[in-house]
């Protein structure tokens, strides 16, 4: 469902995503870890078509971002990294926009929406206005436009970043729900989410992978079973030479 | 119909904040006073409009017509909800007409709210109305052509007061390198080739004649030939931006 081939991206002179190349798989959710500054979130603003890559392709469901970035966005549900919003709307009056975009109309608009609100448990903020939302509620609208069309792709930038260890616990647990019906990348640089909700992980580091397998494998490659003695090992630490 | 989506978003953005409202108050008190102070309204008997009310437009929306138009693209950037549009499955000039239509649709609220000058001189006098129609057109598109110019600065920077200033400094380069007294004075300075380049550039030859009732297809040229330039200005920026 989504195919990753080669993928490249730099920055003037700096290189952010190095010839990256997987793929998720329709029942698949795939851990993207990786230290901040690895790329994750450059990698998936070009699958999601925010941005162009240097070189390389991405495919969602078998239609290129490149060549056809509106109808392969059709495919997709997206939670960038700082869940934006438009703060001078509801909840609702957010989510209904964001229906219309999708093209949902009518009674199917309507029932997107109950079910969104319902996924992301935003019944209480329904009616209130996005700015004078708490930080977890944000982040919670911003998933549940993610969810509004049931896309057959997801794609969660830190979806549980910032949120407090009851909402993080639900998220993982909606992450994997889903998972089991929809193609999901999601990044994150805590190692527990691993356990948690992945099919399969993935480490990347200064744009390259670095590990790949289940999280049964990879702890089968640390050195003392452990993920995080993996990523230690694997990954850069900004106190390194950042060459 | 994406464009419908964002141009009712945008609209609907403009008319649940104080500053359109302000703004069209401000635009209002503004355009009264000066056509009933300088513009002589009463003792010039100016049935026709031209030179009591039609006059002061260029002046007035130098300054206002920025501060509609700042937050087209500064905020999304701002914000980062540029992301969520660029995700969605619209095209760049889905939103930019979209967001343009919303804009100008302020101003036409705005200058059909003057009605009253036009009823006044109805009552006293014998006006053609026909030129008083043209003149408005006229007031339309050089507040058309300041927003498109706005919404070009805008995709360049996140910062709504960097915006508004730039936008406010070209707006009235454009009121004032065609204005008479202004171009005398630099044609005394300067060689006349430079005066006439000028004033090619300025929206006084358009919009006077237009004001006088003269509906002329090379005003109209001009016109939504630099509001298409500004447009695509805004596109090419939005897409390197994003490359
Ligand atoms: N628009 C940009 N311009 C220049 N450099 C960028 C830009 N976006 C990201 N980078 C750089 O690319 C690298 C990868 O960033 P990012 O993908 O955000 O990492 P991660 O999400 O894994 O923390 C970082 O070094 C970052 O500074
Ligand atoms: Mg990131």
């Amino acid at each position: 469902m989504i195919e990753v081939e080669q993928l490249t991206k730099h920055f003037g002179s700096k290189m952010a995503v190095d010839d990256l190349s997987f793929t998720v798989k329709k029942g698949e959710v795939l851990g993207f870890l990786g230290p901040n500054g690895a790329g994750k979130s450059t990698t998936m603003r070009m699958i999601t078509g925010f941005i162009a890559p240097s070189s390389g392709e991405a495919k969602v469901c078998g239609i290129s971002v490149i060549d056809d970035p509106t109808q392969a966005k059709t495919k997709i549900g997206y939670l960038p990294e700082s869940a934006p919003l438009y703060a001078d709307m509801t909840v609702t009056g957010f989510l209904k926009f964001c229906a219309d975009v999708r093209g949902l109309r009518g009674t199917e608009r309507k029932d997107a929406i109950e079910r969104a609100i319902d996924t992301c448990f935003l019944s209480s903020v329904a009616h209130q206005s996005i700015d004078t939302l708490s930080k977890g509620y944000r982040h919670r609208t911003c998933l549940a436009q993610a969810l509004l069309h049931d896309p057959e792709v997801l794609i969660l930038d830190e979806p549980t970043d910032g949120l407090d260890p009851n909402q993080k616990h639900e998220v993982r647990q909606l992450i994997k729900n889903l998972g089991e019906k929809k193609a999901i990348l999601f990044s994150t640089h805590i190692l527990e989410e691993v356990d948690a909700s992945c099919s399969r992980a993935v480490i990347v580091d200064r744009g390259r992978i670095v590990a790949d397998g289940t999280p049964q494998e990879l702890k089968e490659r640390a050195p003392e079973g452990s993920l995080t003695e993996l990523f230690r090992k694997l990954t850069t630490r900004d106190t390194d030479e950042a060459a | 119909m994406s464009t419908l989506t964002i141009y009712k978003r945008e609209l609907k953005s403009y008319f649940s904040q104080p500053t359109a409202y302000a703004i069209i108050v401000v635009f209002l008190l503004s355009t009264m006073a000066f056509t009933f102070t300088f513009g002589n309204f009463i003792r010039a008997g100016d049935a026709s409009l031209e030179w009591s009310f039609f006059f002061w437009h260029p002046w007035i929306f130098m300054l206002l017509a920025p501060a509609v138009g700042m937050r087209l693209w500064s905020d999304e950037q701002r914000n980062g909800t540029i992301e969520l549009l660029g995700t969605f499955p619209l095209t760049t000039w889905n939103a930019i007409l979209g967001k343009y239509l919303a804009a100008l649709s302020v101003w036409l609220v705005a200058l059909t709210l003057t009605f009253p000058i036009v009823v006044t001189v109805n009552y006293l006098g014998d006006p053609d109305n026909g030129a008083i129609l043209a003149g408005y057109l006229g007031s339309l598109l050089v507040c058309g052509t300041f927003l498109a110019l706005t919404m070009l600065v805008s995709a360049f920077t996140r910062d709504q007061v960097v915006c508004l200033i730039v936008s406010t400094i070209a707006c009235a380069l454009m009121v004032f390198c065609g204005y008479d007294d202004f171009t005398r004075e630099i044609s005394k300075a300067t060689s006349p080739a430079l005066v006439e380049a000028m004033t090619a550039l300025s929206v006084w030859d358009h919009s006077r004649s237009l004001d006088r009732g003269l509906l002329r297809l090379q005003d109209l040229v001009w016109f939504g030939s630099i509001i298409f330039a500004c447009l695509l200005g805004t596109s090419a920026i939005l897409s390197a931006k994003r490359s």
